[in-house]
């Protein structure tokens, strides 16, 4: 996280460090940073004073248990809690360095895609899942190529390219969220938020979209929001622990996980936590 | 010991008796949709031939004769109704789900069933005062507004039940690809919400096409052609009522071969409408 944190760094996350500086003021090791985030519902405060910074080019994961607000950040990431009536939201986020409170919502959300907990799909066919992103983008011209390469990316191409134009809602569960997958990858995001994408799946299917998940680092940043550890431990290079709205710690996965620094982070992991 | 089994055969017993008696009251409500049916077919029979579907009715004393022109005017003023009042329902419907916390659509909400449960002959007395008794005469245009005035209400608040029963994730999944709240309507909701909203209209549609009391005194009766919709028109309903208060056989044999065939088309438009609902989702063929 800091330049002197670099000594304790293991081996596996060393790469997270800071890469050179490519425009003045920002530092570009870091995707999103958070600064001083506060989040209501109604009068209800669900985020208190969040700051965490995702850096780029890595998964980073959020983990928590239910109710602690990891949710709530991950839709602010991409201006979707702006969709809900009632929800407020102040404090600071930048994407490479801007405030994404001054950009546009939809424009933000091409670059910023997202992967829901329940798989998604619209009742429309395979092809028209992922071409209606392109299309609502004016991504128009070579469709076919772009809808074949975002369900290359998400490892579905196999199984679906000989039924492009059957209902997506026949696919099988884990089969719908890596379409749900693809379907965000198919506007090529920089970063991908997935709220628990796995929770509604079997250990096979989860297994898979681990895997894809790793694959999509060389591209984008993944931030997964999960409150399965193991998981968070399996895929994730960082990973932040909230609890009650509060950030706790943020480390570097193994280090979070072998070395917490603090006593609740140690007692939410050997599940004593509350 | 053999005070449980007793009280497991009085469950049983009971269990029984209970599926015999729903199995009943179900056997009950199909027998009378098929006993209206087979009554009305039983009587019009003799009156049911081509030619009843295809002439115009004969002066009284004659016999024969058909209701081609309530026929026509039935679906004129159906159109008419559907034409004037389902676009607004359905834009409604749309307003009520997209913004349905809003102070208006509860105002709105409440309006509509309170509209939904006006008499439809106050209805109807409503356009005589405001149309017929304006222009002087009656048309097929009044009845057509009375018509649609009960349509509304009745395919705003099915077709805003349909759009809110979808699933709020697919609204989520299109936001977050970026796409606008019309986008995500017109390519997403629109199309999921289709069938569901077309068989909104029809079931409305059905349902005003037995309409009487509203045509009464608005598109009134005709023994010929309506020459336009500014003229009065026959109608089926009130074709049915002219004719089985009258004093002759024929007409009252023509009254129920007419009922049956409003029958017969209510029937044949809640099929197609459980056809649509029920109709697999077709893809789209595209390159």
């Amino acid at each position: 996280m800091h330049a002197g944190e670099a000594m304790n760094v293991p081996e596996c996350c060393q790469n997270i460090q800071p890469a050179p500086a490519t425009r003045a003021g920002a530092d570009s090791a870091a995707k999103i940073v958070v600064q001083g985030l506060n989040a209501w519902y109604d009068r209800r405060q669900v985020l208190f004073d969040i700051r965490l910074r995702v850096p780029d080019r890595q998964i980073t994961a959020i983990i928590g248990p239910s109710g602690s607000g990891k949710s709530t950040l991950l839709r602010v990431f991409n201006r979707l809690h702006e969709t809900v009536r009632h929800t407020r939201v102040e404090g600071i986020v930048l994407l490479d360095g801007e405030n994404i409170f001054t950009l546009d919502p939809r424009a933000l959300r091409q670059r910023v895609g997202m992967v829901f907990q329940v798989p998604n799909p619209f009742p429309k066919s395979i092809f028209d899942n992922i071409a209606f992103g392109l299309r609502i983008n004016g991504l128009r011209d070579h469709l076919a190529e772009r809808v074949e390469r975002s369900l290359r990316r998400a490892a579905l191409w196999d199984e679906v390219k000989d039924r492009l134009h059957r209902p997506a809602t026949e696919l099988s569960g884990g089969q719908q969220q890596r379409l749900c997958i693809a379907r965000a990858l198919a506007l090529e995001p920089e970063v991908l938020l997935l709220d628990e994408p796995c929770s509604a799946l079997d250990p096979v299917s989860t297994a898979r979209i681990e895997e894809l998940l790793i694959t999509l680092k060389d591209t984008c940043t993944p931030v997964l929001v999960t409150h399965q550890m193991q998981q968070a431990a399996r895929v994730s290079d960082f990973c932040y622990l909230l609890l009650d709205g509060r950030v706790i710690e943020g480390q570097p996965t193994r280090q979070l996980f072998t070395t917490p620094r603090d006593p609740r982070t140690e007692a939410y992991l050997t599940g004593r936590y509350g | 010991m053999s005070s449980s089994r007793l009280a497991v055969h009085g469950r049983r017993l009971f269990s029984g008796a209970m599926l015999a008696l729903t199995g009943l009251c179900a056997f009950t409500a199909v027998t009378l949709l098929m006993g209206i049916l087979g009554y009305l077919l039983v009587h019009g029979i003799a009156a049911l031939n081509w030619a009843f579907l295809t002439r115009l009715p004969v002066p009284v004393g004659e016999t024969g004769g058909g209701i081609a022109n309530a026929v026509v005017g039935s679906a004129r003023l159906v159109v008419l109704a559907v034409g004037l009042a389902a676009p607004p329902a359905l834009l409604a419907a749309v307003y009520l789900s997209e913004w349905r916390d809003t102070r208006l659509a509860s105002v709105l909400r409440a309006a509509t069933s309170m509209l939904n449960s006006v008499p439809s002959i106050v209805v109807g007395l409503f356009v005589y005062g405001t149309i017929v008794v304006r222009q002087r005469h009656f048309s097929t245009f009044a009845g057509g507004v009375a018509l649609a005035i009960l349509l509304l209400p009745m395919t705003l608040q099915a077709a805003a039940a349909a759009l809110e029963a979808l699933p709020g994730s697919l609204r989520e999944a299109a936001f977050a690809l970026g796409a606008s709240r019309l986008q995500t309507l017109s390519g997403i909701l629109l199309p999921a919400a289709g069938p569901a909203l077309l068989s909104a209209v029809l079931v409305a549609a059905a349902r005003i096409a037995g309409e009487t009391a509203p045509l009464l005194f608005t598109a009134f009766n005709n023994s010929y052609w309506s020459p336009g919709w500014n003229q009065p028109t026959a109608s089926l309903p009130v074709t049915i009522y002219t004719y089985a208060i009258s004093p002759y056989d024929d007409w009252h044999r023509q009254a129920w071969a007419a009922a049956a065939i409003l029958l017969l088309a209510v029937v044949a438009t809640s099929l197609i409408t459980r056809g649509l609902l029920h109709a697999r989702w077709r893809s789209h063929e595209r390159p």
